[in-house]
């Protein structure tokens, strides 16, 4: 039996919801996992590890990336926003409003993907149409909501986005 | 005067945490916890040989690695058999390490706790099992034939075989002048939330206590199956349901392994241990549903009223049944539906395969019987040329028949006797709905454009709100706030906002001063759990009675110290106060102070109550006799049977003439779950069920290869649905209270999913004119039907004007 060997860790710096935020992590630490268990920010959420449910979407420099198909050293020097980074409770986001409003979620496990998911969506097109609606969120899956409500949660986010502008 | 909450579209109290990321799921919680993981079987079938963990020891930051010989006393038998039943003579269950032998691709041998899972992993592929292949049954043909057993001691692979009939079927069949067969199947499925299984344990090794946190439908249950695994007290074993991302009935069989592996370990080593189910671990060891080979018998008259329904059918239950059979029994009774079957027999043979086990899947065994009843009713109408709406109505139950005793054992060993329903009226809205009567119309337009459109109907009936019991507690504090419990739990169904409703209503206080805790054995330890669409009739009405008694007691203290009857008083936005004379009032904050004989006065309200201090008696003890301290009520509720939901749906599909492409053009419903507490919640769980549905209909089933390799464990490869792929789902409600509970309620969970692979298929049987008897189906599988059409294998409708012919040329473009 030979002496367990440890495995290099490196050092990464990502700005997350505009604080730099730096650790000590394999190579092989997931965004995902750095995000959920390095930096405590569990509400990105993991449901397939694969890249095709969206549950783990974040915004990479603004554009929605899959956290469970990226490394965490592949966002060194990138500024990453997760859904903690687009409102609170006391101030929600326009995405995050219209999903209360709408009913847009049931158990609500993926819908930290949809949110920003939606949020990249209508910052490109600020007016959509209900088919272009479902279109930009079908590369998310939901199991719960049958997807209606999620549609007119994007159709109202973009009437609250424009009331704030 | 309080807002009317109870029936009220009101925005959910959940919501604001979850869309902001401050959800707390399972593998939110225990940060820093030691991570576990699993080898599995890659066999469907074998023996285990030998297990090396030597080069696994080689791996930094592993804690331990432990084989089914580790396993001391109960942790290492067999888990239990939850759901016994005198005609389940084989019932088997698994360890919760493998021992000695595997009998499906995934099952667990090996537990690893490492630092991370990344290591866990990593120690997990440097151990070597040894196995010796068996040749596995994969498949209901396989076990049928029963050349080779799932288990050696179980004869022609049967677990179960049932059988159950009213009245004399053979007689009835025998001078029908009308009888037709047919065989009807339904592929496996799976629930697949979007968040799998995971338990997160804790030891207190100062109080000798197991804290354990689960993504499960039933805390209590895996507290008292974890206790009597590890010989602990109950009193020592606490068990909590975090916030759960979607269950679907998968996560109400209990335990599994890893719900007594991990507290077992967290104790052995007084450590803190989660394991998190990923995404493969899920497809090929947590549970399946929906796998049936159906075959119905069914004579009736020359107007196409049945006489006699004979059903026998073949359910797959996986490797093993801890969860008993329920799936078929379900199927056996509810496949009625709304009709009267004149007579029925049902027979079912419920047989082992080496596959991943089978436990409720939302609908639980309704769709399959739904399919039955529903692809019967339209090969009747089809057989005598009638209308397809006109047959079932003929078959109707009747309002004025209602309750309506069939003379059968329901899953809950009560009665299969339906409380309320009003099959036409509901008929009656989904024709109107969908444009039942201009759809003919419709179609020859299509027709004539080269289109193929068909329109589809499935009705159903679903026992909802079984038994035994939920209990409600409600305790107020000082400021007004409300503390409602229940031990049920919730997976995204709206609970706090539901139950929260009833509260507000009962209590007469705003719902924003309403806290509801679900699925925490600390605050409720007697509950059952959430699945067959009981939550809002067992707990609802459970909460409601608590909620009256809290009620009856502020208006007693009340009315002592403002001096005036009980009768007098009502509460209105949290205050109480005397009908006819606002003026006199107190809040209920007030009176949860009185009622507390400890009154130092903390809060105001503490010093708003010592002005009624003076009508205390000083020869009496503060408490009455008869009387506790505190604001508090709980209550139970226990129903004699189930309540019976009921829907009915349609749809028009469009098949495309050359490709087979199948699109789904409108969707339509209407549905009856009695009283409404919210019908936004409702319409959702409606929306959801469906897209389900539709899943189960047209993409979703579990491709397993002969070896018993499940080839599309992947959401790459099983295809649910995305928002693509689901219509708009158009929704009518009618309400026919349950006079069975004290809010009339009835469920709403499951329904919505039923009838979706009956409705897609009637569709496109009457797109393509001729019969779709299996589901799901690919446009791939559409293609060859109509080859085999074409070619007179298959049959086409009677009755019905013949498509525009095919285009030979398959690369031919429509105009």
């Amino acid at each position: 039996m030979s002496e367990p060997v440890a495995e290099e860790l490196l050092d990464v710096t990502v700005t997350v919801n505009d604080v730099p935020r730096h650790a000590r992590v394999p190579a092989r630490r997931l965004l995902s996992d750095f995000l959920r268990h390095d930096l405590g920010l569990t509400g990105t959420h993991v449901g397939c590890e694969h890249g095709v449910c969206g549950a783990c979407t974040v915004l990479v420099d603004g554009a929605p990336m899959r956290a469970c198909l990226m490394f965490a050293v592949s966002a060194q020097a990138h500024a990453v926003t997760t859904i903690e980074g687009l409102g609170t409770i006391e101030a929600m986001g326009p995405v995050q409003q219209a999903f209360t409003e709408c009913h847009g979620l049931q158990c609500g496990f993926c819908t930290p993907g949809f949110v920003t998911t939606i949020t990249a969506f209508l910052e490109d097109n600020p007016e959509p149409t209900q088919d272009e609606a479902r279109e930009a969120i079908s590369g998310n899956l939901c199991r719960c909501t049958g997807y209606q409500n999620i549609v007119k949660s994007v159709l109202r986010a973009a009437e609250i986005k424009a009331e704030r502008s | 005067m309080t807002t009317q909450m109870f029936g009220a579209p009101i925005r959910r109290k959940e919501d604001p945490r979850l869309v902001t990321g401050g959800g707390k799921f399972l593998d939110d919680l225990g940060r820093g916890a030691l991570a576990a993981a699993f080898v599995r079987s890659p066999h469907a079938h074998a023996k285990i040989v030998d297990i090396d963990v030597t080069d696994a020891l080689d791996v930094d930051g592993l804690v331990a690695i432990y084989t089914h010989e580790d396993l001391p006393g109960r942790v290492g038998e067999p888990l239990p058999l939850l759901i016994p039943h005198p005609t389940l003579t084989h019932g088997r269950t698994q360890h919760a390490l493998a021992k000695d032998e595997v009998n499906h691709v995934g099952e667990p041998v090996v537990m690893v706790v490492a630092r991370d899972r990344y290591l866990a992993e990593d120690a997990c592929a440097r151990i070597r099992v040894d196995y010796e292949a068996l040749p596995p049954v994969v498949g209901i043909e396989a076990a049928r034939a029963a050349d080779l057993l799932v288990h050696d001691d179980v004869p022609g692979n049967i677990a179960a075989h049932m059988l159950q009939e009213v009245g004399d079927v053979e007689a009835a069949l025998a001078n029908a002048p009308h009888v037709l067969e047919l065989d009807l199947a339904i592929e496996r499925s799976a629930c697949m939330p979007m968040e799998g299984k995971g338990v997160y344990a804790r030891w207190d090794a100062d109080r000798e206590e197991l804290r354990i946190y689960s993504s499960t439908q039933t805390s209590t249950g895996v507290r008292a199956a974890v206790a009597a695994k590890l010989g602990m007290p109950l009193a020592k074993v606490e068990c909590i349901a975090p916030d759960v991302g979607g269950g679907f009935g998968v996560k109400i069989n209990h335990p599994w392994p890893e719900e007594v592996l991990v507290p077992w370990v967290a104790k052995t080593l007084g450590v803190e241990v989660k394991w998190v189910e990923d995404r493969r671990e899920h497809f090929i060891s947590s549970a399946h549903e929906r796998g049936q080979l159906q075959q119905v018998r069914v004579g009736f008259d020359d107007d196409g009223r049945l006489l006699g329904l004979d059903v026998k059918f073949w359910h797959d239950n996986g490797a093993y049944t801890p969860y008993g059979i329920i799936v078929p029994i379900i199927t056996s009774t509810q496949l009625l539906g709304p009709y009267k079957p004149g007579t029925y027999r049902c027979e079912f043979w419920s047989l082992y395969t080496n596959t991943v086990l089978v436990t409720p899947y939302r609908g639980a065994g309704r769709p399959q019987g739904c399919f039955a009843m529903e692809r019967t009713m339209d090969a009747i109408a089809d057989e005598l040329g009638l209308d397809r709406a006109e047959v079932r109505s003929r078959n109707f139950i009747q309002p004025s028949e209602m309750p309506f005793d069939h003379g059968l054992l329901f899953q809950d060993g009560r009665p299969l006797k339906y409380d309320s329903g009003d099959f036409p009226a509901s008929l009656d809205k989904l024709k109107a709905l969908v444009g039942w009567d201009d759809f003919a119309e419709y179609r020859d337009r299509a027709r004539v454009e080269g289109r193929k459109v068909g329109l589809g109907i499935g009705c159903y009936v679903e026992g909802t709100g079984v038994g035994p019991y939920e209990g409600g507690h409600i305790q107020i504090e000082t400021s007004g706030r409300v503390n409602v419990s229940t031990g049920l739990t919730s997976q995204g169904q709206g609970h706090e906002t539901a139950f929260a409703q009833v509260v507000a209503q009962e209590l007469g206080v705003p719902i924003e001063d309403v806290f509801v805790t679900t699925g925490d054995t600390r605050r409720m330890p007697y509950a059952v759990g959430t699945f067959a669409s009981r939550a809002a009739v067992m707990s609802g009405n459970a909460i409601a009675l608590a909620a009256r008694n809290v009620r009856a007691k502020a208006l007693r203290i009340a009315a002592d110290a403002l001096e005036v009857a009980a009768d007098d008083l009502e509460i209105v936005d949290g205050i109480i106060r005397v009908k006819g004379a606002p003026d006199t009032q107190m809040s209920l904050g007030t009176v949860s102070v009185m009622s507390n004989p400890l009154r130092y006065a903390f809060d105001e309200a503490a010093k708003a109550a010592t002005q009624f201090a003076g009508s205390n008696d000083p020869d009496k003890p503060p408490v009455a006799d008869d009387d506790e301290p505190g604001l508090e009520g709980r209550d139970f509720y226990s129903p004699t049977q189930a309540t019976f939901a009921n829907g009915m749906h349609a749809a028009i599909v469009e098949t495309d003439p050359v490709t087979a492409e199948i699109n789904i053009l409108r969707y339509c419903v209407i549905h009856d779950c009695g009283t409404m507490i919210n019908p936004m919640i409702v319409e959702g769980q409606v929306h959801g069920g469906v897209a389900q549905g539709v899943g189960g209909a047209l993409y979703e089933r579990m491709v397993y290869d002969e070896s018993g390799q499940l080839l599309n464990a992947s959401f790459m490869d099983f295809l649910m649905p995305y928002a693509s792929e689901i219509p708009h789902i158009e929704t009518d409600h009618l309400e026919t209270p349950s006079p069975l509970n004290p809010l009339g309620i009835k469920g709403a969970g499951e329904a919505g999913c039923i009838p979706v692979s009956a409705v897609i298929a009637s569709a496109i049987s009457d797109a393509e004119g001729f019969a779709i008897t299996s589901m799901p189906i690919s446009p791939v599988e559409l293609w060859e039907l109509r080859q085999r059409h074409a070619s007179g294998e298959i049959s086409s409708l009677r009755g019905r004007a013949p498509y525009p012919s095919e285009p030979s040329d398959p690369t031919t473009t429509r105009t």
